[in-house]
């Protein structure tokens, strides 16, 4: 059994208001950082997991982020993998 | 229909399940039945209501965790049996995340929590939830969230329009809805999701009784 480190990357797609980012902008530009064009808030979803081989571990995961990390209606998703 | 029985939902972290056992055995004398979200035996319940709070903390996406217990599992045959199924607020979230109803609810626009009454439009007729004659009618409900704005692609929407699966549309809409929407019904009509909350609107005491019709409605077949 081969171990991987995944991180998943879970965003808003850029169609659906993300009125977190919004909120989270106009706060970096009080605080004076200059030239701030966009600022959308994402999540980050970082798994252990062991598989026989990296396409196992890609399907598992890929079926994880379609069913429950990600709600693709609103949620695009996209993940990175290193073995352990 | 003396033995009808409506099942309540409780998830970890439901908060209007009295609330709607209330308005239905105390102003609707409609008999109730809690269901603990393990059980996926719904055998002896004639209609469900998913309701309102918090499931699972809204851990990831609200909605996102209750959508893998066991009972909304075994919720698709009672659905497609034809029974009826209300889903209210976290309901409602829960309807969409778990695919019965097309759409999400996410943050609302100004990221408010919203606790106000709200004037809404009953759109369409489809399944009997709302007592609309002819004429257009508005009622008036009670909302209570952070995460209720609907939001569906734009082929989604003209498939809402087309069907007439809106049911309810916000007056002046609090949330940034797309289109003002407060609720929608799936394509036979025996499935309702909305935001407000009409087992808050059961007694002139609190405050109007415009919710009755909804939940009296549970009990059509």
């Amino acid at each position: 059994m081969d171990q991987f480190a995944v991180k998943v990357f879970v965003r808003l797609r850029p169609s659906v208001l993300d009125p977190a980012g919004e909120a989270t902008k106009s706060a970096s530009i009080k605080l004076g950082a200059e030239g701030i064009k966009s600022l959308r808030i994402g999540k980050m979803i970082e798994v252990k997991i062991e598989g026989n081989g990296e396409n196992e571990v890609r399907e598992k995961i890929d079926l994880l982020c379609y069913r429950l990390f990600a709600n693709t209606v609103i949620e695009d998703y996209e993940y990175s993998l290193e073995k352990l | 229909m003396d033995n009808f029985t409506v099942g309540i939902v409780v998830f970890p972290g439901s908060n209007c399940d009295r609330d709607v056992s209330w308005a239905l055995e105390g102003c609707l004398d409609i008999r109730t039945k809690y269901l603990w979200h393990e059980s996926s035996d719904l055998s002896d319940v004639d209609a469900i209501v998913l309701p309102g709070g918090f499931s699972y903390g809204d851990y990831l996406r609200c909605g996102a965790i209750a959508r893998f217990s066991p009972l909304i599992n075994a919720l698709d045959e009672f659905v497609k049996s034809g029974k009826r199924v209300l889903g209210i607020c976290n309901g409602f979230q829960i309807l969409t995340e778990s695919g019965f109803l097309p759409g999400a609810l996410v943050a609302n626009k100004n990221l408010n929590f919203i606790c106000d009454d709200v004037e809404l439009d009953i759109v369409s007729s489809k399944g009997g939830w709302f007592n609309n004659g002819d004429e257009k009618q508005t009622i008036k409900l009670p909302i209570a969230h952070g995460e209720g704005r609907y939001h569906c692609d734009s082929d989604t929407l003209k498939k809402l329009i087309d069907n007439e699966l809106i049911a309810l549309r916000y007056k002046n809409n609090p949330n940034g809805s797309s289109f003002d929407i407060a609720g929608i019904t799936n394509g036979k009509g025996n499935v309702l999701g909305l935001m407000p909350h009409p087992e808050r609107a059961c007694d002139e005491t609190i405050g109007g009784t415009d919710g009755l019709f909804t939940l009296k409605s549970l009990i059509l077949k």
